[in-house]
């Protein structure tokens, strides 16, 4: 049994009803895609939650390093007038 | 299902620690004291990685071990609705192993290095599954106690630290609350049944308490893991808290349906606020641990058959797989 190699990871999205996202589930290992899906449905849909799955190949994602997380992210950091609060208006203007 | 932390007695203490960068160190357990969570890729001291992928793999062993003594009464379930639920019960506890060693491969574990160290002995898995399923009874108490202590001890962890743990833990628990209730339906069922049916129930409820009050390890002063992995968010409470708590809830389900607690000195202690319990026999808890349960050959012999048996299947699959692969290459 040493010799065998555990079949390919694939990370297992669920869309869990019309109108929303797909959203990270886990991961399931499968030989292809076809049983990835297969595998994630047995899996992460017993209850009915999901319409719809997808299943990408693990090795496929390409993650940022969470040790850059912060110049990754800096420069959104200083940039406050993105936000609608940023703006002082008169409280008798209606509507916006 | 659920196991505790087995090993704690042979687990090394963390002076690993030291050889840590401490900046790092610092940082790491800043945020985990603050309750935010850790997610794979980031920084993490060696020994708490070590210490997760032991606990995590440790408790989907068992949720797959876990599946044997109940599979076992599949067939022989009294009605095809106490059948089709014991096949969903069963079903799920493989999902939840699954959810599991999907956790552990995050922190860098192999599932073939965490299935071979289950068969080799290397790796444990909750005790509980080494006793035997007897009778019809012990599925209803199997549900009810065994499952109803994995809560017990599961709802914590889905704050503990490790992110894809506690994900796990959230969706494991949503589960397990079918499971507890199917169980004491059942055991409700059988007590307000036939008088053989009653001794039936009464026989499960005297093999299973003790087991399951165990099922939350080892008394605080002799789980020397428990101090560092409160630190780190990995367990939140101890060992006695969480059977404390177990036991208050319990008691009054098992006298609601007339069913005694095989223990002479349970008795609610008013001052406490908590039942009084009699203390466990931890030399049979060892010796389960160390292999010795009434079917522990039995369960492990039928783990790595299912394994081999089915190697067949994954090195096909696989071979069929990479066949389509190349296929598919060439008519590019």
């Amino acid at each position: 049994m040493s010799d065998a190699k555990d079949w390919p990871l694939w990370e297992v999205f669920v869309r869990a009803k019309g109108g929303l996202s797909h959203r990270h589930a886990g991961s399931v290992h499968a030989a292809d895609a076809k049983m990835a899906l297969e595998h994630a449905r047995d899996t992460y849909t017993r209850r009915m939650e999901g319409v719809s799955l997808w299943v990408v190949p693990s090795a496929q994602i390409t993650a940022s390093d969470p040790a850059d997380a912060g110049p990754l992210f800096e420069p959104a950091e200083d940039k406050i007038y993105r936000h609608p609060t940023f703006y002082s208006i008169p409280s008798h203007i209606k509507h916006i | 299902m659920y196991t505790t932390d087995l090993s704690g007695k042979n687990a090394k203490k963390p002076e690993a620690a030291a050889a840590e960068d401490p900046v790092l160190l610092a940082t790491f357990e800043a945020r985990v004291a603050n309750d935010e969570f850790i997610e794979p890729k980031d920084w993490m001291p060696e020994a708490y990685r070590r210490t997760l992928v032991r606990q995590i793999s440790q408790h989907a062993h068992s949720e797959i071990v876990g599946m044997l003594p109940e599979g076992n009464w599949i067939t022989r379930a009294p009605n095809l609705r106490r059948k089709a639920i014991l096949l969903a019960k069963v079903q799920d506890e493989g999902g939840h192993g699954l959810y599991l060693y999907s956790a552990a491969e995050t922190l860098g574990a192999s599932r073939e290095e965490m299935i071979d160290a289950l068969h080799s002995g290397k790796a444990k898995y909750s005790t509980i599954f080494n006793y035997p399923t007897l009778t019809w009874a012990d599925i209803g108490a199997i549900g009810w106690l065994v499952d109803g202590a994995a809560i017990m001890n599961q709802v914590p962890l889905q704050r503990t630290s490790y992110g894809p743990y506690a994900r796990a833990m959230v969706r494991i628990c949503k589960e397990e609350s079918f499971h507890q209730r199917q169980g004491y339906e059942l055991m409700m069922a059988m007590m307000a049944g036939t008088p053989e049916q009653k001794r039936m129930g009464q026989d499960a409820m005297n093999r299973w308490w003790h087991p399951s009050l165990m099922m939350f390890g080892p008394p605080d002063d002799k789980s020397p893991n428990t101090e560092q992995s409160i630190r780190w968010r990995i367990k939140r409470e101890t060992n006695d808290e969480l059977r404390q708590k177990f036991v208050d809830v319990t008691v009054p389900q098992a006298e609601a349906i007339g069913l005694s607690v095989p223990d002479p000195n349970l008795k609610w202690n008013d001052a406490r606020g908590h039942y009084d319990f009699g203390a466990l026999d931890w030399e049979e808890f060892y010796a389960v641990v160390r292999g010795e349960g009434a079917v522990a050959k039995e369960r492990m012999t039928a783990r790595v058959k299912a394994w081999e048996d089915g190697a067949w299947v994954r090195e096909a699959a696989r071979a069929y797989a990479e066949k389509r692969a190349a296929a598919k290459v060439a008519a590019e």
